[in-house]
């Protein structure tokens, strides 16, 4: 399939257009009703976590694209530029302080000496 | 170059400006919400013997939420685009299908957190549930704070019509409202969906 | 109907405290009286509180932000003493509780009032300059930016009089005892809402300056034939606007303990006080390098001017100004090593953190470097310079030493810690302020600072500083553990806690020349007067007049090198002459000074539980706001015959 079709069709030209709003409100209802049957309906078992963050992203980058015009922006592509940078902050904050918090339960002073033992076991076993 | 000639080049001018910084507020109110999400992920299994988010959540009720704040920012295009067109008309409906959009997500919302606290699982109840009412109720004010935006604008274009100004507020306007909707994916599934699943 | 408020909660209780209120008090009644006796209200009204020109308001942060300092060096006086004097004493005047009080408002009080001002005037007065442009962005949002760190200013001094209490949590107030239960009073409320009242206003201004330098750059300047200092403006901006909002949620979520009882840093009910200590420094590591970038960037443009020669390596030195900016996000648990992550958690951020200071390095050789084969001249922008370098550089290695977590569990915590500090924000940040207000403040006046008087005011400050805190990195290694009022005397520290206090003196007599240079040029000013560029500077804020107009540059011709007003002076025979344009600048207005107002009265409300009157607060903001937005007529407009005729009084003079 010539991959230029779908670009002109999805990506390419402007996005100020009546056309482009609808392509971008079908797709992201279809991704939030998929995310929904994910949960609702059991669909995935081990992969749900996963895939419902996968298609949260996916949703942000078409409504990036289709509602905030980030493809839009002629000249220096500031908005673009500061959008990834401030996602990676984010991602960094985000996943740094899960990192964080939740390995100062390593020294947590209400546990019991065997409780203690088998939580650090646990966490060799993790390869923390 | 004559003065219409460069006024027109000096708007162009400050709706650059004007977006370009819009954009990077609302790069910074991302980190605000990023912080919220970090605050709600660390304490989101502190339900100190209280109900967890599979307990209390409402999910098809939050689906239709979640559809409604999709239309309304759908809505807010169709007015954007009307801005492009200098179609008063289009502005107008798309304008008043978007707060009216707005008022139904909040009141669901309104609904959630006033039956939440009747049964005793207010925001003061457990670490998880100062988390859920604090990173939900901020992205709730920031609807309020659009749909007060909205009446203004709305109040502009009726008093002042379609200018250099009142088309830079409205662009504005329209980056805010898509914003609050790409916010809502992530609240909807790291809240909601993620919370029934676990 | 009046919350918490009472006479008993709102009276101070110690007497210190009293007498501090009442002095300060005083003061301001004598200001009051002298501006109403000299009827010069109007003037200040009308000329500096309502002006939209980001030099009077650039003007108006540093004054602020030196009494400030004035009133962190009395804290610090006050600590100095009971730790060499009172220590150990039954009945010291300054009572531990008191003691707990006056530290945590000093490192507040000098963070936020004094550096983040001095910083944000620096900026406002010389940015908008060096990039060839007559104004930033966003003018109204600029002094709304002013009046919220002056709200925030005010709040912090009200907590003395109204509440008679300050936080004795620290600069960075961590939960527990912070939180409601440890601390029922006003104090922390007060530390609360004055950083987030003026933590609004810096993130405003950092968004304000960034759009600013990418969209009203001279025609022809891109990003690299930026000036350096306006580099450092991004860089430290960058963090800026990424990070206030950090720290914003966390004083919120602190607040919403304090207020409604949630339970996100409270020991009980699922709450995580460590959570508290990540968010603060995730937002608290990037703040420290918010405040030296732009002190590097000042030191830059010192250097090649004072040397006569163009800056060393100009691209590393952007780099390693992003390198440096981008790498703080990555390093804030350094600060809580022993909070207990483990082996992992600490050696990622210990590496981290050793990383940051190779960029770091790169600038000092580049400045060094300039210096090298250039004609130095030893002025007191130079002598600040110089002073930095060799402080800084102790102040830096002893960082690497603490990002070492194997170091940093022996002297967390302790006055090692302290000295180390002090020791980078002195003699970084400090001396760079102080360096770019020598080197700059011909430009706004007219006239030079005296010379002998800033040369002893730097030596004062830098014996005064190394006595200081020279002996706290000694008894940090020894085990003095920080915010104590007094040890143990067997120990046998006094000594050195004397020295530190002797230390201190010298300081206040720095300060005390830099007061007395400053009144002693203005009476002496003819002789001390200078020309509009006194350096023979090389970029664009010489390029104007003195005073500069309120519109800076009358004609905006293209610029084609790094080292613009350089490449003009070349140039001069060559340069084409533009001929004058109308000009439109902001009109004053008042709603920067009543959003501020607002705001003061939204925070003081919410600390003092009266509910009626921070719901008034917000709807007057919201109001205020709204009418802003709707302001038409907001621009006043200088016809080319104006311009020209202004620019003839201004240039006539040394024509």
């Amino acid at each position: 399939m010539d991959l230029r079709i779908y670009y002109r069709l999805f990506v390419g030209g402007t996005f100020m257009t009546i056309a482009r709003y609808t392509i971008g409100f079908i797709l992201s209802l279809g991704l939030t009703l998929l995310a929904y049957a994910v949960v609702v309906y059991k669909l995935l078992d081990t992969w749900a976590v996963a895939a419902l963050i996968a298609l949260a992203i996916v949703q942000m980058i078409v409504q990036l694209i289709y509602f905030l015009h980030i493809s839009d922006e002629t000249g220096p592509r500031y908005k673009l530029q500061s959008f990834i940078y401030m996602a990676s902050l984010l991602v960094f904050l985000v996943v740094g302080s899960l990192w964080i918090m939740g390995h100062l339960n390593y020294n947590m002073m209400n546990m019991s000496p065997e409780q203690k033992d088998g939580y650090m076991m646990g966490e060799k076993d993790r390869g923390f | 170059m004559g003065a219409k000639s460069m006024s027109a080049a000096a708007d162009s001018a400050k709706l650059h400006r004007t977006s370009i910084g819009f954009w990077l507020y609302l790069m910074t109110d991302c980190m605000l919400f990023a912080s919220l999400f970090a605050t709600f992920a660390v304490l989101r299994t502190a339900t100190a013997d209280g109900p967890s988010g599979a307990d209390i959540f409402q999910l098809p009720l939050m689906l239709v939420s979640t559809v409604i704040l999709l239309v309304s920012s759908f809505a807010c295009g169709i007015a954007l685009i009307g801005l492009k067109n200098r179609n008063m008309v289009q502005i107008a409906w798309g304008l008043t299908a978007t707060f009216v959009l707005g008022v139904a997500f909040l009141s669901i919302e309104i609904y959630e957190f006033a039956h939440l606290i009747n049964e005793g699982y207010g925001p003061d109840r457990s670490a998880f549930l100062s988390a859920f009412f604090t990173l939900v109720g901020t992205h709730g004010l920031h609807i309020l704070v659009g749909l007060i935006w909205l009446a203004v604008l709305g109040w502009v274009f009726y008093k002042r019509g379609i200018n250099a100004k009142s088309g830079r507020q409205l662009t504005i306007f329209g980056m805010f409202w898509h914003f609050l909707d790409l916010v809502w994916i992530f609240v909807f599934t790291i809240v909601y969906l993620l919370g029934v699943l676990s | 109907m009046l919350g918490k408020l009472s006479w008993e909660t709102a009276l101070p209780q110690d007497i210190v405290t009293l007498g501090g209120v009442i002095m300060g008090g005083l003061g301001l009644l004598a200001v009051i009286a002298a501006m109403t006796y000299y009827k010069k209200w109007g003037w200040l009204w009308r000329h500096w509180l309502t002006s939209l020109d980001p030099k009077k308001i650039g003007i108006m942060y540093i004054a602020v932000s030196a009494l400030m300092l004035l009133r962190g060096l009395a804290d610090a006086a006050m600590l100095r003493a009971q730790q060499a004097v009172f220590a150990n004493m039954a009945d010291s005047p300054v009572s531990a509780d008191l003691f707990q009080q006056v530290f945590s408002a000093h490192g507040t009080i000098m963070i936020f009032f004094v550096a983040m001002g001095i910083i944000f005037g620096v900026i406002n007065l010389i940015m908008p300059l060096q990039i060839g442009a007559r104004d930033v962005a966003f003018p109204l949002l600029n002094a709304i930016s002013f009046w919220l760190f002056f709200a925030g200013m005010a709040l912090m001094n009200v907590s003395l009089a109204i509440g008679g209490e300050f936080s004795t949590a620290g600069w960075l107030a961590y939960p527990p005892l912070s939180g409601l239960e440890y601390s029922p009073g006003p104090g922390v409320d007060y530390w609360i809402w004055s950083l987030q009242v003026s933590g609004i206003g810096s993130l405003l201004s950092g968004v304000n300056f960034l759009v600013t330098i990418f969209t009203m750059r001279r025609k022809g300047m891109t990003l690299m034939k930026m000036p350096i200092f306006t580099w450092s403006v991004v860089a430290s901006m960058l963090l800026v606007v990424f990070v206030f909002p950090i720290l914003t949620v966390t004083l919120t979520l602190l607040s919403l303990d304090r207020t409604l009882e949630t339970h996100f840093f409270t020991s009980d009910m699922g709450g995580n006080p460590m959570m508290y200590v990540n968010l603060i420094w995730a937002w608290g590591h990037p703040e420290v390098y918010i405040l030296i970038l732009p002190a590097f960037g000042i030191f830059s443009e010192v250097v090649a001017a004072l040397c006569g020669k163009r800056l060393f390596g100009y691209v590393s030195m952007v780099w390693a100004l992003m390198a440096i900016s981008v790498l703080s996000f990555t390093v804030w648990l350094h600060h809580f090593f022993t909070m207990g992550g483990g082996a992992n958690v600490n050696a990622f951020f210990g590496i981290m953190t050793m990383i940051i200071a190779i960029p770091t390095g790169v600038k000092v050789f580049n400045w060094l470097f300039t210096m090298y084969r250039g004609r130095v001249r030893f002025d007191t922008p130079m002598l600040w310079f110089m002073g930095f370098v060799v402080t800084f550089t102790i102040g830096g290695v002893t960082g690497v030493m603490l990002a070492v977590p194997g170091i940093d569990f022996q002297v967390h915590n302790t006055l090692f810690l302290v000295a180390h500090f002090h020791n980078v924000i002195i003699g970084g940040v400090v001396f760079g302020m102080f360096a770019g207000y020598a080197y700059w403040f011909p430009k706004f006046t007219g006239f030079r600072l005296h010379e002998g008087l800033g040369k002893a005011a730097f030596w004062s400050w830098l014996i005064g500083f190394v006595l200081a805190f020279g002996p706290l990195y000694i008894l940090g290694f020894m085990g003095a553990v920080r915010r104590l009022d007094s040890y143990d005397p067997s120990l046998g520290w006094q000594g050195l806690f004397i020295v530190a206090g002797i230390g201190l003196l010298i300081i206040l007599l720095g300060v005390f020349f830099q007061v007395v240079q400053l009144a002693y040029s203005i009476w002496k000013r003819k002789e001390l007067a200078v020309g509009p560029d006194p350096w023979n500077g090389r970029t664009l804020e010489w390029a104007t007049p003195t005073p500069v107009p309120e519109y800076n540059f009358a004609t905006l011709p293209t610029v084609h090198e790094r080292d613009a007003f350089w490449e003009q002076k070349q140039e001069k025979d060559k340069a084409k002459k533009l001929s004058y344009e109308a000009i439109h600048l902001p009109k004053n207005t008042g709603y920067g000074v009543y959003v501020g107002a607002a705001s003061f009265v939204i925070g003081f409300a919410v600390i003092w539980h009266i509910w009626w009157l921070a719901l008034v607060g917000v709807a007057a903001t919201v109001i205020l706001v709204i009418m802003s937005s709707l302001w038409e007529d907001s621009e006043k407009e200088l016809s080319a015959k104006e311009v020209e005729s202004i620019e003839t009084k201004l240039w006539g003079q040394k024509a």
